[in-house]
């Protein structure tokens, strides 16, 4: 996996990922349609998600919950808004309880996943959108702490090795 | 369209600052509402001085200010609303990073066909790939 370009909007308040991968944009559709192999990549190793939902079709929802170290379930689900198989994923990620119910008071996500054949594979462009400042403030402050130290200890370990 | 970007010893700099929970904290504090180092330093049950510390290493990374009033120390968020938007972003753009990895993780290892195939991986012939028992059990 190479990845080819970060760009962060800081007006706009949007996050671009590009990245290649040597496979077919077929096989790489399959890490977001298959929840099998979603949850293996979408929680951090510490936080690993389970889906127990995932109706992969436009206008489809997914549940799921990360489960930490202590056992701490953090929920949250998907609306599966335009799903072009294997081609283009847009959907809407938000908060939801411990029985996976969705808090429409929390800020949400929104993400468009592009999946384009190249000579050599697939590019993969995800763009994350945020609404406001204090909506980003807000998610980071949230659900994303979590993620943010583990990947920072992840790194630490990484380095001290 | 202008976007400011950190330079690379300035994210570097917010980068270690951002490395440990308890700055993390104080910083997000900070941004909500001045606070001072005695304060912070009763909510840690930490000491006073290694408070100071850490607000020195936010300091440096031009994360925070410190003045003094009176015999307090104050500290507040020094960000403007381009740089705290870019700081919120990287953290995501970390969590997208080690995603892209994982994924791609998951596609270069061999063991890990489409699991629509409705075959088991155990019955793969056995002279292509042994079980990749590291592969998997991470």
């Amino acid at each position: 996996m190479t990845v080819i370009d970060v760009n962060r909007d800081t007006e706009a308040l949007t996050l671009t990922f590009v990245a290649e991968f040597p496979e077919p944009p077929e096989r790489v559709w399959q890490v977001w349609a298959d929840a099998r192999q979603l949850e293996r990549w979408w929680g951090p190793p510490t936080w690993p998600a389970t889906f127990d939902r995932h109706d992969f079709v436009a206008g489809g929802e997914s549940r799921y919950y990360m489960t930490g170290p202590d056992g701490d379930k953090a929920g949250g689900w998907w609306r599966n808004e335009v799903v072009d198989a294997p081609t283009r994923f847009e959907f809407e990620d938000g908060f939801a309880d411990a029985d996976g119910v969705p808090n429409t008071e929390l800020p949400t996500t929104r993400t468009v996943v592009t999946l384009t054949a190249t000579e050599n594979g697939t590019r993969m462009t995800t763009v994350a959108s945020f609404g406001s400042l204090e909506q980003l403030d807000q998610l980071v402050s949230m659900g994303m702490e979590e993620g943010m130290r583990l990947a920072m200890g992840q790194i630490d370990d990484l380095l001290a090795a | 369209m202008v976007i400011q970007e950190l330079s690379e010893a300035e994210a570097d700099a917010i980068f270690r600052a951002l490395a440990d929970s308890t700055r993390r904290d104080i910083l997000r504090r900070a941004i909500r509402h001045e606070q001072s180092i005695s304060s912070l330093a009763e909510r840690y049950t930490m000491s006073w001085a290694a408070v100071q510390k850490h607000v020195t290493v936010l300091e440096r990374a031009s994360l925070i200010v410190k003045e003094r009033r009176g015999k307090e120390q104050i500290v507040r968020a020094n960000l403007d609303s381009v740089r705290r938007a870019s700081l919120l972003l990287d953290q995501f753009e970390q969590l997208w990073h080690e995603r892209f990895d994982r994924i791609g993780d998951i596609l270069g290892s061999p063991a890990e066909a489409p699991t629509d195939t409705g075959v088991p991986l155990d019955s793969a012939p056995s002279d292509t790939a042994p079980p990749d028992k590291e592969g998997t059990e991470r």
